[in-house]
C-alpha cells in the first residue's frame, strides 16, 4: 500500500536559522510602519481621549464639582480610556492579517506562531504611550495639577504601561476571535464602555446600589485608583494589587486564549 | 528520478463534506505539476495539506523528503507558498514587503535589500518599488506576490491558482516567470481551472473531481485518452455550433459525419466543418462527466 519506489528527496534547507528576536523585531518594525502610515488612526487615539477630558473638565466638570477640581479627579480615567481607545485597533490590525492571504505565508515559514502577535502588542504598546503622553501634557495644560513624586510618576508609567499591555493582548485576541475586521471593531467598542461603569468620572458612591457592585469589582476601577492615588495622593489601600492581578490575569488569558485561536483559525479561511 | 512531492489515501472532511476522498499523487523533482479541478474539487485544501497549513484526517504527505504532519518545520524550510488571495503587506511599500520576507527567510539587512531591488527588477516593479503595495494593480500585486516567493531559493514552490483574475498580457508575463524557474530546477506544484494554463505549463497534470484524481499524465496523454480527433462545425462567424469527439478510427469519423448530417446546425448557412485535435476542455468534460463520454455524441456548446 504505501511501498514508495523513490525514496523522496530530502535536500537541504534553504531558509536560514533566524537570530533569536530577528523575527520579533522584523514584525515590530512592521507595525509600526503600519501604526505610523494609518495617520487617521493615530489622530483618534489622541484627539478623542483629549476632546472628551476637554468636556469633562469645561462642560461637566462644574455640575459635578463645583469648585473646579473636577479636572484632577478625571485625568486618570482619561488615561485609561486613551489607553483602550488605541489599543483597540489591535483587534483590526490582527484580523486583517488573518482575513487576508498574508498569515497563510507567515505560517508557512519556520517562524514561531507568536511573532506576528507580539508585533502588533509592541507597536499598539509604544502608540498608546505617545498618546497618553499627549493627553496628560493637555491635561497639564488646562490646569491639572498631579502632586507626584518622580517615583510615583514612574509607577505611574509602570502601571499604565502594564493596562496598556493587558487590554492591547485582549484585543488582539478579539481580533483572532472576530470573522472580519469590521466585526473586530465592534466587539473592540464593547469593552471601550467598561471605564464609564467604573469610578473614572464619577465616584462608585454615586451609583446605584447594583451598578456599585459592577464598578467596584470590574478591573478599570483598582487600576484608576491606584493612578489617581500616585498622582494625587488619594489613599490607595489593596487596589494596586488588585490592579497588578487583574492585568497580569488579563495577559494570560488573552495570550492562551489568543494561542488557541490562532491555531484553530489559522489555514480555514 | 527523485520524488519532490508524495501522497497517499489523503483524506479531509470538513463537517459533513468530504473534501479529499483517498488523494495519490507523486511529482517527480523539477517538474511542473499542475492541479486540475473546478471550483470546490478540493485543490486549495490539497495546497494547505502539502504546505503543512491543515493537518489531513488520514493519509500521508511528504514533501521534499519529510512527512508534513510529522515534520512540519523541515518541510517549511524547503517550500514556498503564492496563495489565492494575494498575500502581500498593503501597507507596506514593494521593497519593504520584500525585504521584510528576505529577513524573516534569514538573510542580512544589506543582502536582503539587494535581493529585493533584483527581484523588483525581475518582475518589472522597480518603478513601483517605492509606492505602497495599496496602490498596485492586479497584476502587479500578483508578480510581487510571487517575488514574496522567491525571496530565497526554495527547490519546492507552491502556487495556488497563480493567474486567476488577471489580464492575457498580465497570465503570459507570469507564465514566462514559472517556466523560467521550472528550466532553473524548481519543483512547481500549481492548482489551475484554467485548462490552458494546465497545457502551457505543466509537465504533469492531474484532473481532481471530487475529491479524488480523475486522471492524471501529460498533456498528450490525456488528450489521447478521448482519443481521437474532434469534429467541429462553426458558423459563418466563427462560433462553435457543434462538437463530435470521434474515436480516431475511420468508423468513427463516418459516425460523427452522420450524426452532423442529422444535426439541424448543419443546416445553418454558412456552416464550417473542420477536424481538430481534442483540447484539455474536452477531456476535462469526458473525464468528469464519466464512462458514457466514450462514444461519439453531440456535444452542444455554449
Amino acid at each position: 500500500m504505501t511501498t514508495i519506489t523513490t525514496l523522496p528527496t530530502a535536500s537541504a534547507p534553504v531558509r536560514a536559522e533566524l537570530g533569536p528576536f530577528t523575527a520579533e523585531s522584523t514584525f515590530i518594525a512592521r507595525s509600526f510602519r503600519h501604526s505610523v502610515r494609518d495617520i487617521d488612526a493615530m489622530l483618534m487615539a489622541v484627539l478623542l481621549p483629549t476632546m472628551l477630558m476637554l468636556m469633562f473638565t469645561f462642560i461637566f466638570g462644574n455640575a459635578i464639582d463645583p469648585s473646579g477640581g473636577y479636572v484632577d479627579y478625571v485625568v486618570p480615567g482619561i488615561i485609561l480610556l486613551c489607553a483602550g481607545f488605541g489599543a483597540s485597533s489591535t483587534a483590526i490590525s490582527v484580523s486583517r492579517d488573518m482575513t487576508t492571504g498574508i498569515i497563510d505565508r507567515f505560517r508557512t515559514m519556520p517562524l514561531r506562531s507568536g511573532a506576528v502577535t507580539t508585533g502588533h502588542v509592541v507597536a499598539s504598546l509604544a502608540r498608546n504611550l505617545v498618546a497618553t503622553g499627549v493627553v496628560i501634557a493637555v491635561a497639564l495644560l488646562v490646569g491639572f495639577r498631579p502632586s507626584a513624586t518622580p517615583l510615583e510618576w514612574l509607577a505611574v508609567f509602570g502601571l499604565v504601561a502594564l493596562y496598556i499591555l493587558a487590554i492591547t493582548y485582549l484585543f488582539a485576541a478579539i481580533g483572532l476571535a472576530a470573522s472580519s475586521p469590521e466585526a473586530a471593531s465592534g466587539y473592540g467598542f464593547i469593552l471601550l464602555f467598561l471605564p464609564y461603569l467604573s469610578s473614572a468620572f464619577v465616584p462608585v458612591e454615586t451609583m446605584p446600589g447594583w451598578l456599585q457592585w459592577i464598578a467596584e469589582n470590574q478591573p478599570i476601577t483598582p487600576v484608576i485608583e491606584t493612578i489617581r492615588g500616585l498622582l494625587m495622593g488619594t489613599p490607595i489601600g489593596d487596589s494596586a494589587w488588585w490592579a497588578i492581578g487583574w492585568c497580569v490575569g488579563i495577559v494570560v488569558v488573552s495570550v492562551v486564549w489568543g494561542g488557541w485561536l490562532f491555531r484553530r483559525r489559522a489555514g480555514r479561511r | 528520478m527523485s520524488v519532490a512531492i508524495d501522497t497517499h489515501g489523503l483524506r479531509k472532511r470538513f463537517g459533513s463534506t468530504e473534501v479529499l476522498a483517498g488523494l495519490d499523487l507523486s511529482v517527480p523533482a523539477g517538474s511542473v505539476f499542475a492541479l486540475l479541478g473546478p471550483n470546490g474539487a478540493g485543490k486549495t485544501t490539497t495546497i494547505n495539506i502539502l504546505t503543512t497549513l491543515v493537518k489531513p484526517d488520514a493519509g500521508v504527505a511528504r514533501v521534499a523528503g519529510f512527512d508534513v504532519a510529522a515534520s512540519p518545520e523541515e518541510v517549511k524550510q524547503r517550500i514556498a507558498l503564492t496563495g489565492q488571495s494575494a498575500a502581500v503587506d498593503e501597507v507596506l511599500t514593494g521593497t519593504e514587503n520584500l525585504v521584510m520576507m528576505g529577513r524573516l527567510s534569514g538573510l542580512g539587512r544589506q543582502a536582503a535589500r539587494d535581493r529585493a531591488a533584483e527581484l523588483l527588477e525581475r518582475f518589472d516593479l522597480t518603478d513601483a518599488a517605492r509606492r505602497r503595495l495599496g496602490t498596485y494593480s492586479g497584476g502587479m500585486r500578483r508578480r510581487l506576490d510571487l517575488a514574496l516567493s522567491l525571496v530565497v531559493d526554495v527547490p519546492i514552490l507552491f502556487l495556488d491558482e497563480p493567474t486567476t483574475g488577471l489580464d492575457t498580457r498580465s497570465r503570459q508575463e507570469l507564465w514566462n516567470v514559472i517556466r523560467s524557474l521550472a528550466e532553473a530546477g524548481t519543483t512547481v506544484f500549481l492548482t489551475t481551472q484554467y485548462l490552458e494554463e494546465a497545457d502551457r505549463l505543466a509537465d504533469r497534470i492531474a484532473v481532481l473531481d471530487r475529491g479524488r484524481i480523475a486522471a492524471e499524465g501529460t498533456a498528450d496523454e490525456l488528450k489521447a485518452r478521448i482519443g481521437g480527433d474532434v469534429v467541429e462545425l462553426r458558423g459563418a462567424d466563427g462560433e462553435v455550433l457543434l462538437e463530435l469527439p470521434t474515436d480516431g478510427s475511420v468508423h468513427g469519423l463516418r459516425a460523427a459525419i452522420e450524426l452532423l448530417d442529422h444535426s439541424p446546425a448543419a443546416a445553418v448557412e454558412g456552416a464550417q466543418v473542420s477536424i481538430r485535435r481534442p483540447s484539455l476542455d474536452d477531456v476535462f468534460l469526458a473525464i468528469t462527466a464519466g464512462a458514457e463520454a466514450s462514444a461519439p455524441e453531440l456535444i452542444e456548446s455554449k
